[in-house]
C-alpha cells in the first residue's frame, strides 16, 4: 500500500536543504526530483504504509493508495496530525465515512528536559539505573 | 548505435573512489542503532561516562521515526506494576518453551517500569482506570490493563517522544547524533584480541564513507524481516508484520566479529489479521474476541485440541498455552481443511453492548459507550498498523458486523517480542546469577567492549518496547564501567580506510564497470541487483527452510539444500551491482540478511527436535524434547560462533539453569 505524492500540492519543501518526507521515511523511500522539484516514492513495494511521510508533509501532498494487488479500490485512510492530537478520516469502499480523533502527546513538542529534577547517580557498582539512586536492588 | 542504459536511482553512487571522501572519527562510546534500545542507552549513558567523554549515536534513519516503533504502538506490552517480577520470568519461560536466560529476564523485570514512568513524564498518554485519570503511574495511577503485563496507550507519537528525550540527553551532554549513516560492519582491534575497536558505514545522503573508532559499543539495530518469502505479493510486498527496514544488522555484525549467538533457531511467526497484519492482542485481551474455524467451532477449546496439546507435554499442558502451540492448533485446522480461521470481532463487540444493556444502561449512554468502543477498536490499528485500517476500509469491513480472517505470517527473527533469538550476553554481576552466565559486564557479548540490547539479546524474549528501552539503559551503565576499567585502551584498526571504502563501494564499481553491456539496466549476466538477490534468498529459505509455503516444515535434507543455495548466494554477492545510494543500502541489508538467516538454519539443523511447533517443524524430529542436556536431551541452549580468524562456524549446546522455581 504505497504512499504517493499529489503533484499539484507538492512544492518540494520550497527547495530547502532537505525535504520533510525524505527526512522522515524510515526506509529511505521518499526522494526529491530536483528538476521537477517534486517528491516521489522511489521503491513503492518496500513501503510499510507507516504514514510517517503522510503525517509530516507540510502541504498535505502525500496520501496512500492501498495496494493494488490486494485491496479492492476505493478505501482511503488519511490523518491530520497536530502537536497534541491526530484526526483520522477513514473512507470505506462503499462511501461510508468514519472520523476519529486521538491524543498523541501531553507535553509541548521539544520541551523534554531529560535530566531536570533527577537525582545524582549513585555508585557505578550498585546495579541501579541513575534515576533510581538510593533505592534497594531487588533480587530473586 | 547503442541504447543509453540509465541507472535507476535519484541519488547516484560515485564509482570513481577518489571522489568519495573517507571521514575518520574517534569516540569513547558508540551507539549503533536508534530504536527503543539505543534511545535507552542514549538517555542513561551520559550519567555514567567519565566527564569529557565523546559519545555518538548512529542511525540509518531519522531517530524520531526509526525502528519497529516508527509508526507508533497502541500498547506497552511489559509493565510489571503490581505483579511479581518472578511471575514475569515464569510467563516468559512458559511461552518460550522453557529455554530462556532467567537472569536476564529477572534483571529486566526489575527495571522496566522506570522506563515506562519516564515515557509518561515525557508526554506519552497512558490510559488510566476510571477515577485515576490525570494521576501518573509514578503517583500510583492505575493503568488500563489488557492482560497481566500489557497497558494501553495513545501511542501514535511514542517513538517521537522517546527519541526526543534521547536527542535532548545527547545534546545536553555535548554528544553527537549521526542520522542516515548505514553501518556496514564492526571492526576488531589490531592489537588486543577479541576486542571491539570501531565500525564503518556510509552516508545515504552523499557519497561519503565514515570510519569510527571507539572503546566501547552498543550494537542495537533490531531484528530481521524479509528473510522468508512474504505472503504479500508484488506492490504489496512492503506489508510485512515486522518493520520492513530491520535487516538483521545486529545479528550479522556482531556474529561477524566473533560474538557467540544463542537460540538463533527461534523465530517468530505471529498470527495476525490476514493481509493487513494488524495487531490481534487488543482483540484477544481487551475485547475478548474468540477464534473460530469455518464451521464456527472454537477449535482451541475442543477435545481434539486438548489431545493435540498433550502430545507436547509438559509445554502443551501449561495453564497458558505457548504462542507457538496456539499457532500449531491453528495450522492443524488449516491443514485439515477447516480454514479459514476467523477472529469473531462482531460477537465480541456485541457481548460488550449486551452486558451494558443487561446492566440497565439507557439508549443515550449506550450510544456513547458504543462510540468509545468503536474508537478504541480503530485506534488499535491507526496507532500501529494503518495499513490494516486501509484494508478494512477497502473491504467494507466493519468489525461490529463481520469477523476477519487471521493467519500465521512469514517467519521473522527477533529477540524482544515473542521470540528469543539473538546474542549470548553476560548477565548482571551478582551472586544469584550462575557463573557461566556472567563475565563482568551486564549485556556485554563475548567480544570485549561490544554490548547489545533489545532485539539483540538472545534467550530473553517478551521485553517489547519498554523492556528494550530499559535494557539499553542497563547496558549503558555497564558500558561506562567498562570504559573506566579499561581507561588505558587506545583502539587501533586492522584495516586501512581506503580498503574499507573499496569494500563498501564494491557493488557500485561493479555496476558501472558493466552496466553498458546490455540495454536493460536490470538484466545483465555480469551482475545481480539486490532486489533479485532478496527474492532468491526468500524463495529458497521459504521452500527449504520451513517458510509458510510448506507449512513451516523442514528436515535434514531440505536444510542441506538450503545451505547449498546460501553458499551460492554468498558467492554471488561478490557480483552485487548498485547504481544509487539507496540501492547501496539494499545491497548491504542483503548481506546482513543472508548471514543471519544462515545462522538461523544452522541452528535448526543442529537441534534435532521441533522446539517450537507452530513456528517451525523438523519433519525428521517432530517432538519437543524435555530432557536436559546433561541427560542427552534438548532442553538447553544451542549456541553458535563464527570465528573471524579462520572463517569457521561451530554450533554447540549450553547448559540451562532454572533460577526461579516453578
Ligand atoms: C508490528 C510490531 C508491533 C509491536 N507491538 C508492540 C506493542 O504493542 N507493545 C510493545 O511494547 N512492543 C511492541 N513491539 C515491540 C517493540 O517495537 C520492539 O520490542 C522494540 O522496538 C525493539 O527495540 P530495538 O531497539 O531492539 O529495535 P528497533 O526499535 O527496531 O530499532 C532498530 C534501530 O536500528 C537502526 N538500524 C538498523 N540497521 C542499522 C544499521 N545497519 N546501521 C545503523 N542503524 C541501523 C534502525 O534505524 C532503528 O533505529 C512491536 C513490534 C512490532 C514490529
Ligand atoms: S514533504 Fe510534502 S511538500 Fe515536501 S517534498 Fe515531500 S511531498 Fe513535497
Ligand atoms: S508510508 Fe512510511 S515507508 Fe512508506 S514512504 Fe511513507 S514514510 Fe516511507
Amino acid at each position: 500500500m504505497p504512499s504517493y505524492v499529489i503533484e499539484e500540492k507538492c512544492d518540494g519543501c520550497k527547495g530547502g536543504e532537505k525535504t520533510a518526507c525524505m527526512y522522515i521515511c524510515p526506509n529511505d523511500l521518499m526522494i526529491l526530483d530536483p528538476e521537477a522539484m517534486k517528491a516521489y516514492n522511489q521503491e513503492p513495494d518496500q513501503c510499510w504504509e507507516c504514514y510517517n511521510c503522510v503525517k509530516i508533509c507540510p502541504q498535505g501532498a502525500i496520501e496512500v493508495r492501498h495496494y493494488a494487488d490486494i485491496c479492492p479500490m476505493g478505501g482511503y485512510v488519511q490523518p491530520m496530525r497536530s502537536s497534541d492530537s491526530i484526526m483520522w478520516t477513514v473512507k470505506f469502499r462503499n462511501g461510508n465515512i468514519k472520523r476519529f480523533k486521538f491524543p498523541i502527546r501531553t507535553t509541548p513538542e521539544g520541551s523534554i528536559k531529560p535530566y531536570e529534577g533527577k537525582p545524582e547517580p549513585g555508585p557505578i557498582d550498585d546495579g541501579l539505573l541513575f534515576t533510581m539512586a538510593g533505592q534497594t536492588l531487588q533480587t530473586p | 548505435m547503442a541504447l543509453r542504459n540509465k541507472p535507476s536511482w535519484e541519488l547516484l553512487a560515485e564509482p570513481d573512489l577518489s571522489k568519495v571522501p573517507v571521514e575518520e572519527l574517534e569516540y569513547d562510546a558508540l551507539i549503533v542503532g536508534g530504536g527503543m534500545a539505543a534511545t535507552g542507552t542514549a538517555f542513561e549513558i551520559g550519567k555514567w561516562m567519565p566527564a569529557g567523554s565523546k559519545v555518538c549515536l548512529i542511525d540509518k534513519a531519522a531517530m524520531e521515526r526509526s525502528g519497529a516503533v516508527a509508526q507508533g504502538l497502541s500498547a506497552i506490552n511489559t509493565y510489571i506494576g503490581e505483579n511479581d517480577v518472578a511471575d514475569y520470568v515464569r510467563m516468559v519461560r512458559g511461552d518460550l518453551m522453557g529455554v530462556v536466560r532467567e537472569d536476564l529476564i529477572y534483571d529486566l523485570g526489575r527495571f522496566v517500569d522506570d522506563s515506562v514512568m519516564h515515557f509518561e513524564e515525557w508526554g506519552l498518554p497512558i490510559w488510566k482506570q476510571k477515577g485515576d485519570e490525570g494521576k501518573s503511574l509514578r503517583d500510583g495511577g492505575q493503568p488500563v490493563r489488557t492482560g497481566k503485563w500489557q497497558i494501553m496507550i495513545n501511542g501514535e507519537s511514542y517513538k517521537c517522544i522517546v527519541a526526543e528525550a534521547a536527542k535532548n540527553a545527547l545534546e545536553e551532554m555535548g554528544y553527537d547524533l549521526h542520522e542516515r549513516v548505514f553501518i556496514v560492519k564492526l571492526l576488531l582491534d589490531a592489537n588486543k584480541p577479541n576486542t571491539i575497536a570501531g565500525c564503518v558505514g556510509f552516508s545515504s545522503r552523499e557519497n561519503k564513507v565514515i570510519v569510527y573508532k571507539c572503546k566501547v559499543m552498543m550494537c542495537a539495530c533490531g531484528g530481521a524481516v524479509n528473510i522468508f518469502r512474504p505472503r504479500a505479493t508484488d506492490e504489496g510486498k512492503g506489508r510485512a508484520w515486522y518493520p520492513i527496514w530491520n535487516a538483521g544488522s545486529t545479528y550479522t555484525m556482531c556474529m561477524q566479529v566473533g560474538a557467540e549467538m544463542t537460540m538463533m533457531e527461534n523465530r517468530f511467526t505471529p498470527s495476525r489479521f490476514k493481509d493487513g497484519y494488524g495487531p490481534v492482542g487488543a482483540w484477544f485481551l481487551l475485547f475478548k474476541a474468540g477464534v473460530t474455524n469455518s464451521l464456527g467451532e472454537s477449535y482451541a477449546f475442543s477435545d481434539a485440541a486438548k489431545e493435540e496439546l498433550a502430545k507436547y507435554a509438559p509445554y502443551g499442558l501449561q495453564p497458558v498455552t505457548p504462542t507457538c502451540l496456539r499457532n500449531h492448533l491453528m495450522l492443524k485446522e488449516l491443514k485439515e481443511g477447516r480454514g479459514p480461521i476467523y477472529m469473531d470481532t462482531a460477537a465480541a463487540l456485541k457481548k460488550f453492548m449486551d452486558d451494558k444493556k443487561a446492566g440497565g444502561m439507557d439508549e443515550k449512554a449506550l450510544k456513547k459507550y458504543w462510540k468509545e468502543l468503536e474508537s478504541e477498536a480503530w485506534e488499535d490499528f491507526l496507532d500501529m498498523s494503518c495499513g490494516q485500517a486501509g484494508l478494512w476500509a477497502s473491504m467494507n469491513i466493519e468489525p461490529e458486523k463481520v469477523g476477519s480472517e487471521i493467519m500465521p505470517t512469514e517467519p521473522y527473527m527477533l529477540g524482544s517480542h515473542s521470540g528469543c533469538c539473538g546474542i549470548w550476553v553476560s548477565g548482571p554481576n551478582e551472586d544469584w546469577v550462575p557463573d557461566d552466565y556472567k563475565w563482568g559486564y551486564n549485556r556485554m557479548t563475548t567480544v570485549n567492549g561490544l554490548f547489545t540490547s533489545g532485539d539483540g539479546v538472545g534467550a530473553s524474549g517478551h521485553k517489547f518496547s519498554s523492556g528494550s528501552h530499559a535494557e539499553g539503559r542497563m547496558a549503558a551503565k555497564a558500558m561506562a564501567k567498562y570504559v573506566i576499567d579499561n581507561a588505558g585502551f587506545a583502539p587501533a584498526l586492522k584495516e586501512s580506510s581506503e580498503d574499507l571504502k573499496a569494500e563498501i563501494y564494491k557493488s557500485v564499481v561493479h555496476y558501472y564497470a558493466h552496466n553498458m553491456e546490455t540495454t536493460d539496466d536490470m538484466i545483465n549476466p555480469a551482475y545481480i541487483r539486490p532486489r533479485h538477490m532478496m527474492e532468491r534468498l526468500m524463495k529458497y529459505t521459504d521452500e527449504y527452510g520451513g517458510g509458510w509455503s510448506p507449512y513451516y516444515m523442514t528436515n535434514k535434507k531440505l536444510l542441506e539444500i538450503a545451505m547449498h543455495h546460501l553458499d551460492m548466494l554468498r558467492e554471488d554477492s561478490d557480483k552485487l551491482a548498485t547504481s544509487g545510494l539507496h540501492e547501496l543500502i539494499r545491497a548491504w541489508e542483503m548481506t546482513h540478511r543472508i548471514w543471519c538467516v544462515e545462522d538461523h538454519l544452522r541452528h535448526i539443523q543442529f537441534r534435532e527436535e521441533s522446539r517450537y511447533p507452530g513456528f517451525y517443524y523438523r519433519g525428521d524430529f517432530p517432538e519437543a524434547d524435555s530432557k536436559s542436556m546433561e541427560d542427552g536431551g534438548w532442553k538447553c541452549f544451542v549456541n553458535s560462533k563464527y570465528d573471524p580468524e579462520t572463517g569457521e562456524w561451530s554450533t554447540f549446546k549450553k547448559t540451562l539453569h532454572q533460577i526461579i522455581p516453578d
